[in-house]
């Protein structure tokens, strides 16, 4: 206890000669403070207000005026979700291998996807919606549907997985590739059984991370897949037009009619991409630590 | 047999990786090949400097510059708000946080980033907009509400590129300040920071980018009139909104400059973009 206040005894003494210092102390301390009371703020209010109108009305298997059901956009987001996924999860991991396995990092093509991969990730989402409802609605006569919004989604998570993927491959010691070609492996089998699984918890947090994406997105949807809050069934299920939660959510609360249903809805999205998010951060730790203790 | 299997696998996922590129080529043409044509009729002077945009007049007239303008500003104002607390809170977490405390608050700008934009909206709707009614007057759907929600959102781009280009200058500009006699605040800032001048710039510019884009949380506390900007707390409108409010029911050529709209949005953000590698590359 002594000897804490003596430390901070001498903190004051150091900060009155040079009080310059202290401002700055204080600028950096209060911007920390600031971010996260901000994050508590907007978490607490959203869940505070949203959780006590959360009622088995919400989640009804039908949507009608009456109950602003949420269920069918739930399962409208899952399966967009999963059907993205399907797309888009091969193809950014195998562009990631083909990244790290199969071309040197110098080589021209590589810079030229890496640039391509970068200029995809800082397209905004409602940029994405107006190509795909150019290409996917219009041009290829898709309609605003399901199909045209998994296929819109793809393109805009593809860069993420990529991203993610790439990293994680890189981060597999070189020495599980040398010993798996001096046993005799040929690059396929190399790169399929060793290399990749032991990326695997890296690229599946980058998986995850793109569900939490397409989960919240709106602007990308909305003239895609539109907003008929349904969900696809029959032979052209595919062609129908789907409403997914976080465009729900935007429906909702800019009707204005149902404000409960638009505060507890969004506390129900907000508790599951809080929930995907988490879900990511803790794998990706759980690689680092994997990798200390194969160091060792 | 198995040489033939490795061929094919080779080849696959050559196309996979040559994806990202077709889509960047896609994007871009069916962006430009749908707006130009628009910009064409409409004259690129009349189209970019109108400060007219009512489509359902007789004729109708297609100024953007109102929703350049109101781009602008919110992202003018979402810079002025963000910026600062995003980077000295950047320097918090690289250089003053303990250990233990940055335990817990990574995961949280994590969070911050998964927010959606939706969600975002709302809050802005329900708590921002009557706090701005109520304590600075006019309806609370202005200019200052989405700067400052817009201000929140770019705040995990902007601390994440910063933090990663302070961790990024080399141990030893600090310990040669430090042993200088320098405090470790003014080591911080008047030796470290500097080095990582360009990654903080990079971050406020993909900051500029992320706040250009930004569309649903914009629509939700922005107002949304399609005129000149006119103060602080009057509303106005974005490109990114200008599209979504109108795309559900234009039709012919109001459809067309709808898609115009598009066309801009993207060469700004390709040229922010652009700014940002440049930036990027500069710092390593």
């Amino acid at each position: 206890m002594e000897r804490r206040l003596g430390r901070i005894k001498a903190k004051i003494k150091r900060y009155r000669k040079n009080p310059l210092s202290l401002v700055l102390f204080i600028l950096v301390t209060a911007s920390a403070c600031i971010t996260f009371a901000v994050l508590l703020f907007i978490i607490g209010f959203i869940l505070y207000n949203g959780i006590p109108h959360i009622t088995a009305d919400l989640f009804a298997w039908e949507y009608s005026s009456e109950n602003a059901s949420l269920m069918p956009a739930l399962i409208n987001t899952i399966i967009m979700v999963f059907l993205s996924l399907i797309l888009t999860v091969p193809t950014g991991v195998f562009a990631a291998v083909y990244l790290t396995e199969y071309t040197k990092k110098q080589s021209k093509l590589a810079a030229i996807i890496r640039i391509t991969s970068e200029t995809l990730s800082g397209i905004p989402s409602i940029v994405y919606g107006l190509f795909g409802f150019l290409f996917f609605v219009t041009t290829l006569k898709w309609g605003i549907s399901l199909i045209s919004g998994v296929f819109t989604v793809s393109v805009m998570v593809l860069p993420l997985i990529m991203r993610t993927s790439e990293e994680a491959l890189r981060a597999v010691p070189e020495s599980y590739r040398e010993g798996s070609f001096g046993l005799g492996a040929g690059k396929l089998r190399t790169v399929l059984s060793i290399v990749i699984p032991a990326a695997f918890p890296g690229i599946l947090s980058g998986i995850i991370l793109a569900a939490g994406r397409i989960v919240g997105e709106t602007a990308v949807l909305i003239y895609t897949s539109g907003t008929v809050a349904k969900i696809p069934s029959g032979r052209d299920f595919m062609f129908d037009s789907a409403r997914t939660l976080s465009l729900h959510m935007y429906v909702l609360s800019s009707e204005g009619l149902y404000t409960k249903q638009a505060y507890a809805t969004g506390a129900v999205l907000l508790f599951i991409v809080l929930a995907i998010n988490r879900t990511s951060g803790f794998l990706a730790k759980r690689i680092m630590k994997g990798n200390k203790g194969w160091r060792k | 047999m198995k040489k033939q299997i490795e061929r094919i696998f080779e080849n696959v996922i050559f196309l996979a990786a040559c994806t990202s590129v077709l889509c960047v080529i896609l994007i871009c043409l069916f962006l430009f090949s749908s707006g130009i044509p628009a910009i064409g009729k409409i004259g690129l002077k009349d189209f970019l400097s109108g400060t007219e945009w009512n489509p359902g007049d007789i004729p109708p007239s297609y100024g953007i510059l109102p929703m350049i303008l109101g781009s602008f500003f919110v992202t003018a104002g979402a810079i002025v708000i963000g910026a600062p607390v995003g980077v000295l809170t950047a320097v918090y977490l690289a250089k003053f946080c303990p250990e233990r405390i940055l335990k817990w608050l990574k995961p949280a700008i994590d969070l911050l980033a998964g927010i959606p934009s939706v969600v975002y909206g709302f809050f802005g709707v329900i708590a921002l907009v009557p706090a701005i009614r109520n304590f600075l007057g006019g309806n609370g759907y202005s200019i200052l509400t989405a700067s400052i929600l817009l201000g929140i959102m770019i705040l995990p781009t902007v601390i994440n590129v910063s933090t990663e280009a302070i961790n990024a200058v080399p141990e030893s500009y600090y310990q040669g300040s430090i042993a200088l006699g320098a405090s470790h605040e003014r080591s911080v800032f008047f030796a470290v920071l500097p080095a990582a001048k360009s990654g903080i710039l990079a971050s406020v510019v993909l900051g500029t980018g992320r706040a250009v884009g930004e569309t649903m949380a914009v629509i939700m506390v922005s107002g949304n009139q399609a005129r000149m900007p006119s103060g602080l707390l009057k509303g106005i409108r974005t490109l990114t909104a200008n599209i979504v409010i109108e795309m559900g029911y234009a039709a012919d050529m109001h459809r067309e400059a709808l898609f115009a709209t598009g066309t801009v949005l993207f060469v700004f953000i390709l040229i922010v973009n652009l700014l940002f590698l440049l930036l990027k590359r500069r710092t390593e």
